[in-house]
């Protein structure tokens, strides 16, 4: 018993010290996995957290010219967002980033989902033409914007010119509050789609061949094929392109301020180009945050919607 | 290959080490010897969205006060951003340029000095200068020369017509401008842009007829802004024109696409440029002929930023009062075509040009915009040309613009 006893416990020590041993093993990884994270971590914090969190307290102060001498930003609540939410310009503003968002995605998707699927059939010259088509991704946003104001213009614009050939009046693009909407969404539609191309197409590249080759003898072809194969294989990165345009197109900023500042009377103003306005030209930093505060919950809630995609996706 | 490949590695990291280097050596430079650090105290950095046509001017007045100069020129729509960096971390140069509208905001901030500390009062200068130079009852700016806005016309195009005086009314010109317009032109254009710049364009035509800032509702801006209207619906002004910068403007007229546009001094060096355009000026009209013309006052201030060094600020504080001299307002007026500030150097400068003289006459009426409301200007701004959108592009008539514009 007490021989026993004894060998149990210089057992019992040994594996004592086996596990102290382990479990400061253990301690070192897990510490060793933050230290490798620390980079990471700071970085995030210095330059996403920081800035968020530093946007949400100007919310509440009121954060004006004099602030940057005074370095004094009071406390005033909720005024900013009282003034933003009772603003006329606010109900606008939303609709306004609504039909924008809505109308951009939804085309900037149609039309790369088709070039996508047309990309995808082999022919001559589809490599060269594939990389024309990402050429509207590679120039500077303000240059974009330039030459479409250039060429939407009423009186000498190209695209009025061309369409006076059928016999079409000059289309007032950007002038008429109706259409300046339409017109800022056109170019937004034509920017976005060489990214809705891009991973589109890697999307189809990803389905397996053989499922087309199993189909085809079922009778799975063209639109039947499409609807039962290709669609429901490239269903995550449809999820990931839409979630990440939303995200993209709620903060756009420069196309519409380089194309119509906004106007003409406030037609194609949105919550990004007006908190924008607020900050940069009034210079009023806390109205302005407030309204991108609005704008970051926005997006926070498509946000969620694509962590919980991809981690389901991770999941599969 | 190799090797070559590898040396031109190298060679960024050779520069970086260096750059990394120089801020020591220049510190040592500078506690080691006295006659740098002199040299340092002497010097006075000046800000500004000038280009190197005003540095003359600059370094005259250096050299009566004794001192150096570093020049800094930033592009215009840079300047206020880069004076709120500067305000908050103390670095604001020893003279800074403003433009007059920004003058009260940066003054009500604290960035500022009183240019009384320097014996400086504006004194002789057109009123309006002096107005909006001045936060809570002390001058902290003053503009050597200042500008206003005038209509441009094309002389060719007028005699064409068989025009011979121009407008002196708004009938007059309404008239004129129908006379003017063809297929391929309008009679009459401005800026009716969604920014600052379109509200400073309607101010001309909202002040002689009696608006006020104040409240934008009253019969007189809503009489302005029909005439506005008014011109559109003859055809005579482009529907364009609420895109319209005041260089698109310009543009327009040097094409020979409008005969008549609203512009200001600054667009005279461009024009003389343009040998086959033969151009002439006259005053805006008023609604009606006893009406006098009140212009809105443009053009930069020079100002005195608190720096904390009290021995520089008093030279800064001499280098604004040179500045703002008969003999520098004269030079600053040729450099940008602006009118100097004292009414008699004015007249002198008038007589020397027939171009000018409708100026001349503007600035002494002109109106300075913060001179009603301070720094409450930039948002009575966005009402006006919110209101003036609103009403051009046909979502509501004038009144109603203008209640809806007065009411965000």
């Amino acid at each position: 018993m007490t021989s026993a006893n004894l060998s149990l416990t210089a057992a019992g020590d040994s594996l004592g010290r086996l596990g102290r041993k382990a479990a400061w093993m253990r301690l070192f990884r897990r510490h060793a996995q933050w230290l490798f994270c620390l980079p990471a971590i700071v970085f995030v914090a210095m330059f996403f957290g920081y800035p968020i969190v530093q946007n949400v307290v100007m919310g509440f102060q009121e954060y004006g010219v004099s602030t940057f001498y005074s370095g004094e930003a009071p406390w005033v609540g909720l005024a900013n967002y009282v003034t933003t939410f009772s603003s006329h310009l606010f109900t606008t503003t939303l609709v306004n980033t609504a039909l924008f968002t809505i109308g951009s995605i939804s085309f900037q998707f149609v039309i790369g989902l088709a070039l996508a699927l047309f990309f995808k059939r082999a022919f001559p010259l589809s490599g060269f033409l594939r990389s024309l088509l990402l050429l509207p991704w590679l120039l500077p946003l303000i240059a974009s914007s330039a030459v479409w104001k250039w060429m939407l213009d009423q009186e000498s614009g190209v695209l009025n010119q061309f369409l006076g050939l059928f016999g079409v009046d000059p289309v007032p693009w950007l002038v008429d509050p109706t259409l300046a909407l339409i017109g800022v969404i056109g170019v937004n539609i034509w920017l976005g789609i060489p990214f809705n191309v891009a991973i589109l197409y890697s999307g189809l590249q990803a389905v397996p061949r053989e499922l087309y080759e199993a189909g085809s003898l079922d009778g799975a072809i063209g639109w039947k094929a499409f609807r039962h194969i290709t669609w429901p294989s490239i269903r995550s990165v449809v999820s990931v392109v839409l979630v990440l345009g939303v995200v993209y197109t709620l903060k756009v900023v420069d196309i519409i301020l380089g194309l119509t500042g906004g106007g003409p009377a406030n037609s194609t103003q949105t919550l990004a180009t007006n908190a924008y306005n607020k900050s940069f030209v009034e210079f009023n930093f806390g109205e302005g945050a407030a309204i991108s505060n609005v704008l970051i919950v926005v997006s926070l809630v498509f946000a969620m919607v694509y962590l919980s995609i991809s981690r389901r996706e991770a999941h599969e | 290959m190799e090797t070559a490949r590898k040396r031109r590695g190298k060679a960024p990291k050779v520069a970086v080490a260096a750059a990394a280097l120089l801020p020591l050596t220049a510190l040592t430079g500078c506690s080691g010897a006295d006659p740098a650090d002199a040299e340092a105290k002497n010097t006075l950095t000046i800000q500004d969205y000038y280009d190197e046509a005003h540095d003359p001017i600059y370094q005259a007045c250096a050299k009566s006060i004794g001192v150096t100069i570093e020049i800094n020129h930033v592009p215009g729509p840079g300047l206020i951003p880069k004076v709120l960096q500067q305000s908050s971390s103390r670095t604001l140069p020893d003279v800074l340029m403003l433009d007059n509208p920004d003058g009260q905001q940066i003054a009500a901030s604290g960035a500022l000095s009183p240019l009384s500390d320097y014996g400086i009062s504006g004194e002789g200068l057109v009123p309006s200068v002096v107005k909006a130079g001045t936060y809570d009852g002390k001058l902290y700016g003053l503009a050597p020369a200042v500008n206003t806005l005038v209509i441009f016309y094309n002389k060719d195009l007028f005699q064409a017509a068989g025009i011979t005086s121009p407008p002196r009314t708004w009938d007059e010109l309404r008239a004129t401008a129908k006379k003017l317009t063809s297929r391929d032109r309008y009679g009459f254009a401005m800026s009716n842009i969604n920014t600052y710049e379109g509200t400073w364009q309607f101010l001309p035509f909202m002040w002689s007829n009696g608006g006020s800032e104040q409240d934008i509702t009253t019969p007189e801006t809503a009489q302005a802004l029909q005439f506005l209207v008014d011109l559109q619906n003859d055809g005579s002004m482009s529907k364009s024109s609420v895109i319209w910068s005041q260089d698109d403007v310009i543009d327009q007229f040097i094409a020979g696409k409008a005969a008549m546009v609203v512009n200001g001094p600054w667009q005279i060096p461009t024009l003389t440029e343009q040998k086959d355009v033969n151009w002439g000026t006259f005053t805006i009209p008023t609604r009606v002929a006893s009406q006098a013309p009140v212009a809105p006052l443009g053009g930069e201030m020079f100002t005195v930023p608190r720096t904390g060094d009290k021995a520089k600020m008093a030279k800064s504080g001499q280098f604004v009062k040179c500045l703002v001299s008969s003999a520098s307002q004269l030079q600053s007026a040729e450099v940008r075509q602006n009118i100097p500030a004292d009414p008699a150097v004015a007249q002198k400068f008038g007589e020397s040009s027939q171009t000018v003289m409708p100026f001349v006459g503007a600035v002494r009426n002109a109106r300075s915009r913060t001179g009603i409301l301070g720094p409450g200007w930039p948002k009575a701004a966005t009402k006006i040309y919110n209101a003036v959108q609103i009403a051009l592009t046909g979502l509501a008539p004038p009144a109603e613009a203008l209640r809806q514009a007065q009411g965000e």
